[in-house]
């Protein structure tokens, strides 16, 4: 059977065309309004309390809209926006170090390796600037110099200092900010909150998107919850592989339930892949944590120049080290970009020659600088960050090197949507890290944030804006068959996965599947490994629905059921995520194909073929998935190569 | 709390300032006494600013024991059901033994005003004699009431040293550098008043006033 | 090594519960504490029990969801960590360890280890924020910070929200919570003009939820994953007193 059929070519109707710099000013003019008085009388409902979904219910809520807003955690302050520690982009140009609106535009653009839209990449880009005004305004502690005003850095190889930041906690901060302007709203009574919820169907009446279909994780209730749009905001699928820096409850059911319901997906092959976090140390992993990149600034990486060398490293003379970042990338050594990083510890790692107790590391290496610039200046730069790492390994990193290895950090696929940010189901409107996002196929550092707050202050208010003008559509409740069929099939969902009643615990089948993924669908891909990976899932997912263990009942807290229907949901997402990977035959940021590389082992994109957004729409179970290209059109920044020899 | 426990400690200031005239011999001691009741006058008649003061502090103790009772009640609802693994006391200790350290001081003072107020409990029991009162009190035959008191103002000490902290910090002490200060004073203050206080049965125990 | 743990189960809130000794072997140093309960979890779910319910998230000590009583410590016994970073290197072979849910009539248990910690959500929606439509915000260099004044909000703002505060406090009060956000707010020249109805509003919310009064006792900030200073409360202090003499002339107050 074909692993997929091609589809006809699908384009962003919303886009607006002219000069790129007047493309969101004229779309935000041609929108419809809707009085204040009907937003009354209209219902929204937000998935996710992120910075992309706390912000939308916050702004709809402050514009008069009924909102309802769902998440998992047991409070909208919880939502893993929280973990991002380096910081937020704008182009203030605070610094008058040549910054603007088109060199954020133009960087974001090439640091996607050329495979997002310039429109929206621009939009992206004019609105960062808002976003540092809000949050000041909300009281965000952010970084500021003695003068009073704020202090930025350059991160992640921009040439300019773009960077706002709160010490290493500048999503906390941000969410924060978002998380209290949605308190606002929700003692004004417009927004109502529904935390420990989560979403398990969504409700198509007449083909719009209408409703959704809500599990109480405290009671066991189902329910269906209706509303005049839909807005997911639900995050990135990064725990398909397991271990991922991503939060335990980090989930992909809420967009997988909207792409069987017909949204498209787009791009799911393309996952960034940090290459500083602390390795593995057993079976028992349960997650893994990031190390901030920064490191890199004076951290040596080496690796022993023979296999299976088992000295401890003091005892390792230096003429037997490899410091294989210096030796292959002289002119970026070890600060080349994550990408090329992260590969070149895959790469060591298979000759043989990782380090540590399971073979999957390599050292970051402090000793040269803290000879050079002493205990005293080491410590006041990383202090925080050598604590953390003796926490969890127990080793003193200023008496032994630091171990690292590189984690699933950042998905830049998901649903495909339009300009508006609608996807292919009207009244689905997807934001955030839940969207297949402006960051084309490679996420430059620090922009995460921005574009999760982009699309839920500024956005998403603007264009939902213009779907809800369009009604009023007619009123419905969890009495339309539309949404008693979509409840039954949870609840028959639900009874399923409780009836197998078999011999194996859903970690022990997602741990499995994140091996699958993690081994032929991670730092490097081939044909041969993708296929391999496509029979294998589809084996255990075979064995998941015959096999897998779920105690207790449907009511009331029950975490392993909780868990089984998302793992369920990985287990198609990865298959597609395969097939994404296996039909790109080019290399291009966070997607590195072993077959296409240059020479010295550089990505390789194939502008002429593969210069299109990847769309996939759902057709059965089992049944392969149709591929819908969005070409890509680049007006304004021509694709090069990259090179960081 | 705080407001009340300031009028407390203005009292408790005073009185040991006065017990310190037990040093100055009989006489200093006894006319000092006559005197508290004499205050006032001739523009109050009789006893009338002692009893006054007697109103306000009973006054500030009820107000105090009040908001103590109303705090423990809400600690107490505010955790309904208690840990099964009680934990080792992290925080000052003196602040975990207030509630108790105020029952026990309660008790001690009930035993006092009908020691050395009303001589119901003395062996002198003299009203106009106060000195012979505090000397026969502490004899070194009766030391389990010289005991009694140490262990009282040793409470008291905690107590103050606790309360005094506290209060400051209610009444918005907020710097980290002026809770280093706060906890000093409060500190340095329940010292010299344990002291203050204690140094008087000590002296009549060890002979050093007869 | 070998452990024994004595576990807080109740099915539910309506059921009394009880505490329940498991035996969990081959527990490795490295595992975090949460890790060592994963196995346990894996176990009970073959042998046909129920698994442990706790609460957890990120698993990097910033979202502020799981808590733990291990021991009568709120966290552990490894200060200014909570119990997702807590590793079993802290514990010793044959070590009895007893975990508890947070105990406070304002964090009822749902289930096992699980509370329920609304009432903090509801104390930020009395005040805990800066009205700030979106899009009416001014340039952000428009106001100056002073340096010290923002690296102090930080300190205040960096609170997770986890409650081992209120665990951990003798009189189930949520003081800390409630000041850091206060201090944080109140530091701040975009803060001002909500100052004193903050307070008020704050205060007023963490009694009605039902948590204990302050008494300044301290534990709090000893167990506190983010080492939130007992000043915030000096400072929340302050300004309620200041608030509470202008309650009668503040409009909206």
């Amino acid at each position: 059977m074909e692993l997929f059929t091609e589809g006809d070519p699908i384009a962003d109707t919303k886009a607006p065309d002219g000069p790129i710099e007047t493309r969101w000013e004229r779309r935000r003019f041609e929108a419809k309004l809707v009085n204040p008085a009907n937003r009354r009388k209209m219902t929204v409902i937000v998935v996710g309390t992120g910075l992309a979904g706390g912000a939308a219910a916050a702004t709809l809520g402050e514009q008069g809209y009924h909102v309802k807003s769902y998440c998992y955690q047991d409070s909208p302050r919880r939502a893993h926006s929280i973990a991002a520690q380096g910081g937020i982009n704008a182009a203030k140009n605070y610094r008058n170090d040549g910054d603007s609106v088109h060199r954020l535009f133009y960087d974001t653009v090439k640091g996607g390796d050329f495979r997002s839209r310039e429109s929206n990449v621009h939009r992206l880009a004019e609105v960062s600037v808002n976003i540092i005004d809000q949050c000041v305004a909300q009281g965000v502690p952010f970084a500021r110099e003695y003068g009073g005003l704020l202090d930025t850095r350059s991160f992640g190889g921009a040439q300019v200092q773009r960077t706002f930041y709160a010490r290493g906690q500048t999503g906390q901060q941000l969410l924060l900010g978002a998380y209290q302007a949605l308190e606002r709203q929700i003692g004004l009574g417009n927004v109502e909150m529904n935390a420990r919820h989560e979403m398990l169907e969504l409700i198509l009446v007449d083909g719009r998107a209408r409703g959704i279909v809500v599990r109480d994780m405290v009671t066991g209730e189902i329910t269906t919850e209706m509303a005049d749009a839909v807005v997911l905001a639900s995050g990135g699928y990064g725990n398909v592989f397991y271990l991922s820096t991503n939060a335990k409850g980090c989930n992909v059911t809420a967009t997988w339930r909207a792409h069987r319901k017909g949204a498209y997906f787009a791009n799911p092959c393309y996952t960034q892949i940090h290459p500083t976090c602390i390795p593995v140390s057993g079976d028992h992993q349960s997650k893994l944590t990031l190390m901030s990149e920064s490191l890199r600034n004076d951290g040596r990486v080496w690796v022993p120049k023979t296999k299976g060398d088992d000295r401890s490293p003091k005892d390792i003379p230096e003429a037997e080290r490899d410091y294989y970042l210096e030796r292959i990338y002289p002119s970026f050594g070890n600060l080349v970009p994550r990408d090329i990083a992260s590969r070149a510890a895959k790469n060591v790692c298979d000759e043989g020659r990782g380090v540590g107790p399971t073979k999957l590391g390599v050292y970051l290496d402090f000793a040269d600088a803290i000879s050079r610039l002493g205990r005293k200046a080491v410590e006041a730069k990383y202090g925080n960050l050598f604590e953390m790492y003796e926490r969890i390994t127990g080793e003193d990193p200023y008496e032994v090197p630091m171990r690292i290895y590189p984690a699933v950090h950042y998905t830049m696929g998901g649903l495909w949507v339009d300009y508006d940010l609608q996807s292919t189901v009207p009244g689905l409107f997807v934001i955030g890290e839940a969207n297949f996002s402006d960051h084309g196929a490679n996420r430059l550092g620090a922009s995460a944030l921005m574009q999760g707050l982009a699309d839920g202050y500024f956005v998403l208010p603007s264009t939902i804006a213009n779907y809800l003008a369009a009604g009023p559509l007619e009123k419905v409740d969890g009495s339309h068959p539309a949404a008693v069929e979509a409840r039954a099939d949870v609840e028959d969902r639900i009874q399923r996965l409780l009836a197998i009643d078999g011999d194996r615990t859903v970690d022990s089948f997602h741990r499995e599947l994140g091996q699958i993924m993690w081994e032929h669908c991670g730092m490097e891909r081939t044909e041969a490994g993708l296929r391999k990976a496509i029979d294998e899932i589809r084996s255990l997912r075979d064995q998941f629905w015959q096999r897998v263990k779920v105690p207790g009942t449907g009511e009331g807290l029950n975490q392993s059921l909780e868990k089984a229907g998302r793992v369920a949901d990985f287990f198609e997402l990865a298959e597609l995520m395969c097939i994404d990977a296996l039909h790109r035959e080019e290399s291009c940021g966070g997607h590195f194909r072993g077959e296409h590389q240059t020479p010295d082992g550089e990505a390789q994109r194939d502008d002429d073929r593969f210069a299109y957004v990847a769309a996939w729409e759902f057709t059965a179970t089992g049944q392969p998935s149709v591929l819908h290209k969005e070409d890509l059109k680049f007006e304004y920044v021509h694709p090069t190569q990259r090179s960081y020899k | 709390m705080a407001v009340s426990g300031i009028v407390l400690v203005l009292f408790l200031i005073a009185h040991m300032l006065g017990n310190l005239k037990v040093f100055a011999g009989a006489a200093s001691f006894d006319g000092y006494a006559h005197w508290l009741r004499d205050i006032g006058k001739p523009a109050l008649p009789g006893v009338w600013f002692l009893w006054i003061l007697r109103a306000g502090l009973v006054v500030a103790v009820v107000a105090h024991i009040w908001a103590a009772t109303v705090l423990a009640l809400r600690a107490r609802a505010a955790r309904p059901v208690q840990y099964a693994h009680r934990k080792k006391i992290q925080g000052s200790y003196a602040a975990r033994t207030m509630r108790w350290g105020g029952v026990i001081i309660l008790l001690f003072v009930i035993y006092h005003l009908l020691d050395l107020t009303t001589g119901h409990l003395n062996p002198v029991g003299d009203p106009t004699r106060p000195f012979a009162n505090v000397v026969a009190d502490f004899a070194p035959e009766r030391w389990y009431v010289t005991l009694f008191y140490t262990v009282a103002v040793v409470a008291l000490g905690f107590h103050l040293r606790h309360g005094m902290f506290s209060a400051l910090r209610s009444l918005g002490q907020q710097t980290p550098g002026g809770e280093r200060r706060a906890r000093a004073v409060a500190l340095g203050f329940a010292v010299v008043i344990c002291a203050g206080f204690l140094v008087v049965p000590f002296a009549v125990l060890t002979g050093l006033v007869s | 090594m070998n452990l024994t743990l004595r576990i807080w189960r109740q099915t539910g809130p309506e059921d009394k519960g009880r505490m329940v000794t498991y035996q969990v072997d081959d527990v490795s140093p490295d595992m975090s504490f949460l890790e060592m309960l994963d196995v346990l979890n894996e176990r009970l779910i073959l042998s046909g029990e129920e698994p442990v319910a706790f609460d957890h998230d990120c698993r990097e000590g910033i979202c502020g969801m799981c808590g733990l009583m291990i021991n009568g410590n709120a966290h552990g016994p490894q200060r200014g960590t909570t119990a997702c970073q807590l590793h079993m290197r802290q514990f010793k072979d044959g070590d009895t360890i007893d975990i508890e849910p947070w105990r406070a009539r304002a964090f009822p248990v749902i289930k096992d280890l699980v509370v329920d910690r609304n009432s903090f959500d509801q104390i930020i929606a009395a005040g805990g924020y800066i009205t700030v439509p979106t899009g009416s915000a001014p340039e952000a260099h428009s106001v100056p910070v002073a340096k010290a004044n923002a690296d102090a909000a930080f300190e205040s703002a960096a609170c997770i929200g986890c409650g081992a505060c209120v665990a951990a406090c003798p009189n189930g009060s949520g003081m800390l919570f409630t000041a850091a956000k206060v201090t944080q707010l109140s530091l701040l020249p975009q803060g001002q003009p909500e100052r004193y109805t903050r307070v008020i509003g704050m205060v007023d919310a963490h009694d009605e939820a039902g948590f204990g009064g302050c008494t300044n006792a301290g534990e709090c900030t000893v167990v506190c994953p983010k080492g939130i200073p007992l000043s915030t409360i000096g400072r929340l202090n302050r300004d309620y007193l200041a608030a509470s003499a202008k309650r009668g002339d503040t409009p909206g107050t």
